[in-house]
C-alpha cells in the first residue's frame, strides 16, 4: 500500500482546525509575567507570557489593545484573557490577547500612576507654571455638564456669594469615550472666545472609571496650556485626578470652587464698613494728637513769660558787644606793634646805605689796582734786564771779539764741514771788524771726537 | 462724584486700605488726615454703593456656534 502524504500547510491547518474546536482553548484565562515586550509601529503588541516553568508567544491586536489603560511593560505581572491558535506562516501557536489587566493592582491605578510620574517628571506640575485666580472675577466660564449636582453647586454657591459676576456654562460630556475630547475642545474654544476671566472645570463624585477622563493626557494638557486661570473641582476631597495636579487651584468639591472662585459680598461688606470705622478711628486720634500738641505749646515757658525771655537775650546782646569791642582792641594793637618791627627792618635797608658800603669798597679797590700795576711793572724791568745780559753772551759778534771767525761760501752760506768747500773754491772769513778772502789750496779732514 | 465711572469696586477698596494703612503708619500733617479722611469715606460709600446696586446676572449657557442662551438649573 503506497502511504499517503500530507503537505506542511495541510498538516498545520489540521493542527489549528483541533486547537479551535476544543473550547477550553477558546476562552482562556491566563496569568504570567510579560518579557519581550514590543509595541509595533501598526500598533500591535508582541510579547512572550511566561513563569518559572515555561513560555508562550502572544500577540494583542491594536483594536483589542487600544482599549488598555496603561502601558504593558517587561517584568509586569498581569491577568490575561484570550484563546489560543497557530500562526500558519511559523507554525507556532500563540496566545492572542483580548484583555488585560495588572495583576495585584488595578489597570486605571496603574495607568494613574505612570501618567503622573511622566508628567510630573516633564515638569507640569511645577509651582511656577501656576496663574493667580483673580480676587474679583468679572465672567467665569463653568466646564462641566449642563446636568447633575456639580453645576448647581458651584451656580448656586457663587450666586450666593458674589451674584455680581457673569456666569456661563460651557456644556461637556463628562464620561465616556467621548468626554475627553468634548473638555479640551471646550478648554480651547473658552480661551478662544477671550470673555472668561476664570473657568471652572468640574464633575460630581464617582469611581476611579467615572472620573478617567480628568486622567485623559489630552484633557491635562488643555488645562496646563489654558490663557485663562483654572480651578479644577472633579469629584469629592477624596478623589485626586491628574487634571487638579496641574490646574492653578484645586477645589475638593464643586462647593469649594465656587468659594475659591469669587468673594462673599457680605465678607467685603463687612472688609468696607472695617475699613471705614478704622477710617474714622485714625482720624479721631489723629486731631487728638495734634489738639495735644497744641496744648504743650501753648504751656511752654516763652509763651507765658516773653518778656523774661527778651531780657535773656537783651543781655546776651550786650555782652557779646563787649566782647567784640575787647577782641578789636586788642587786634589793634597786636597789628601796630607789628607795622613798628617792620618800618625799622626797612629803614634798614635804604639804599643809601648801600651806595656808601659800594663806594668804599670801590675806592679800596682802585687803590689796590695802582699798587698791584706797578709792583708788576718793576718786576717785568729786572726781568728784561737781566735777559739783556744773558743775551749780550751768546751774541757771535762778541764771540768773534775773543777771536772766532766765519768762513762762507760763495753762495753766502756758513760753512760747517771741510765737505762744503771744493779746492780753488774763493771762501769768505769774517772776523769781528771785517772779512778776507781766501782761496782753498788743499783740505784735510781731522778725526775730533 | 464722577469717581464712581471710573473706579471698580476692587480699585476702590484697594484705594481705601492703602489710605487706612498711611493714616496707621505715617505721621500725617491735619490737613492731610483730613483729606485723606474725606477720600476715604468717599471710597466707603462708592464701595458700598457697588455692593447695594448690585444686579444680579442671569447666568447663560453657551451653545452650539458659541450661541448664548439663559441657563436654568434642572431641579433635583
Amino acid at each position: 500500500m503506497k502511504e499517503k502524504y500530507l503537505s506542511v500547510t495541510a498538516l498545520t491547518r489540521y493542527v489549528k482546525r483541533k486547537i479551535e474546536l476544543d473550547p477550553h482553548l477558546q476562552e482562556v484565562w491566563l496569568k504570567g509575567e510579560i518579557s519581550n515586550f514590543s509595541h509595533h509601529s501598526r500598533g500591535h503588541m508582541y510579547l512572550t507570557i511566561k513563569d518559572t516553568n515555561a513560555r508562550i508567544q502572544a500577540v494583542m491586536f491594536s483594536s483589542d489593545n487600544r482599549q488598555l489603560k496603561f502601558r504593558p511593560e517587561n517584568g509586569m505581572n498581569v491577568l490575561l484573557r484570550g484563546h489560543v491558535s497557530v500562526f500558519e506562516p511559523y507554525g507556532n501557536y500563540q496566545f492572542y490577547i483580548k484583555s488585560m489587566e495588572p495583576d495585584g493592582i488595578g489597570a486605571l491605578y496603574l495607568a494613574f500612576e505612570q501618567l503622573k510620574v511622566k508628567l510630573e517628571s516633564e515638569g507640569y506640575f511645577e509651582l511656577q507654571h501656576k496663574r493667580q485666580i483673580p480676587k474679583f472675577p468679572r465672567h467665569i466660564g463653568v466646564i462641566t455638564s449642563p446636568t447633575g449636582a456639580a453645576v448647581r453647586d458651584i451656580i448656586t454657591t457663587i450666586k450666593r456669594r458674589f451674584p455680581i459676576v457673569q456666569l456661563t456654562v460651557l456644556p461637556v460630556l463628562v464620561q465616556g469615550g467621548e468626554a475627553a475630547p468634548s473638555i479640551v475642545k471646550a478648554i480651547e474654544n473658552a480661551c478662544s472666545l477671550e470673555m472668561f476671566d476664570t473657568l471652572i472645570i468640574g464633575r460630581g463624585g464617582g469611581s476611579i472609571e467615572d472620573l478617567w477622563s480628568f486622567n485623559d493626557e489630552r484633557v491635562v494638557k488643555a488645562i496646563f496650556h489654558s490663557k485663562i486661570p483654572i480651578i479644577s473641582a472633579i469629584g469629592h476631597e477624596t478623589d485626586v485626578t491628574i487634571s487638579d495636579f496641574v490646574a492653578d487651584l484645586r477645589a475638593a468639591t464643586p462647593t469649594g470652587a465656587g468659594e475659591l472662585a469669587v468673594p462673599s459680598m457680605q465678607e467685603l461688606s463687612d472688609t468696607v464698613h472695617h475699613l471705614k470705622a478704622r477710617l474714622i478711628k485714625l482720624t479721631q486720634l489723629t486731631i487728638m494728637k495734634k489738639t495735644e500738641s497744641l496744648q504743650v505749646l501753648r504751656k511752654s515757658y516763652a509763651f507765658h513769660y516773653p518778656k523774661h525771655l527778651l531780657s535773656d537775650k537783651e543781655q546776651y546782646v550786650d555782652r557779646l558787644t563787649e566782647k567784640l569791642q575787647t577782641s578789636f582792641s586788642s587786634i589793634i594793637k597786636i597789628k601796630k606793634t607789628e607795622y613798628e618791627h617792620q618800618l625799622t627792618r626797612i629803614k634798614a635797608q635804604h639804599p643809601k646805605k648801600v651806595q656808601e658800603l659800594a663806594k668804599g669798597n670801590l675806592l679800596k679797590l682802585k687803590e689796590d689796582l695802582h699798587k698791584y700795576s706797578e709792583a708788576i711793572i718793576e718786576k717785568k724791568t729786572q726781568n728784561l734786564l737781566s735777559y739783556i745780559d744773558k743775551l749780550s753772551l751768546l751774541n757771535p759778534l762778541y764771540i768773534m771779539k775773543r777771536g772766532f771767525a766765519l768762513p762762507i761760501n760763495e753762495k753766502g752760506k756758513i760753512i760747517k764741514s771741510v765737505d762744503q768747500v771744493a779746492i780753488k773754491e774763493h771762501v769768505e772769513i769774517k772776523m769781528q771788524d771785517g772779512s778776507v778772502h781766501c782761496l782753498v789750496q788743499n783740505k784735510r779732514r781731522d778725526n775730533i771726537g | 462724584m464722577d469717581e464712581r465711572k471710573e473706579l471698580s469696586f476692587e480699585e476702590a477698596i484697594i484705594k481705601l486700605e492703602e489710605i487706612v494703612l498711611k493714616l496707621e503708619e505715617e505721621d500725617v500733617p491735619l490737613e492731610k488726615a483730613i483729606e485723606y479722611y474725606q477720600e476715604g469715606m468717599k471710597l466707603s460709600k462708592l464701595c458700598d454703593d457697588i455692593l447695594e446696586d448690585a444686579q444680579e446676572k442671569m447666568t447663560q449657557i453657551l451653545k452650539d456656534g458659541n450661541e448664548i442662551e439663559p441657563f436654568e438649573i434642572q431641579g433635583e
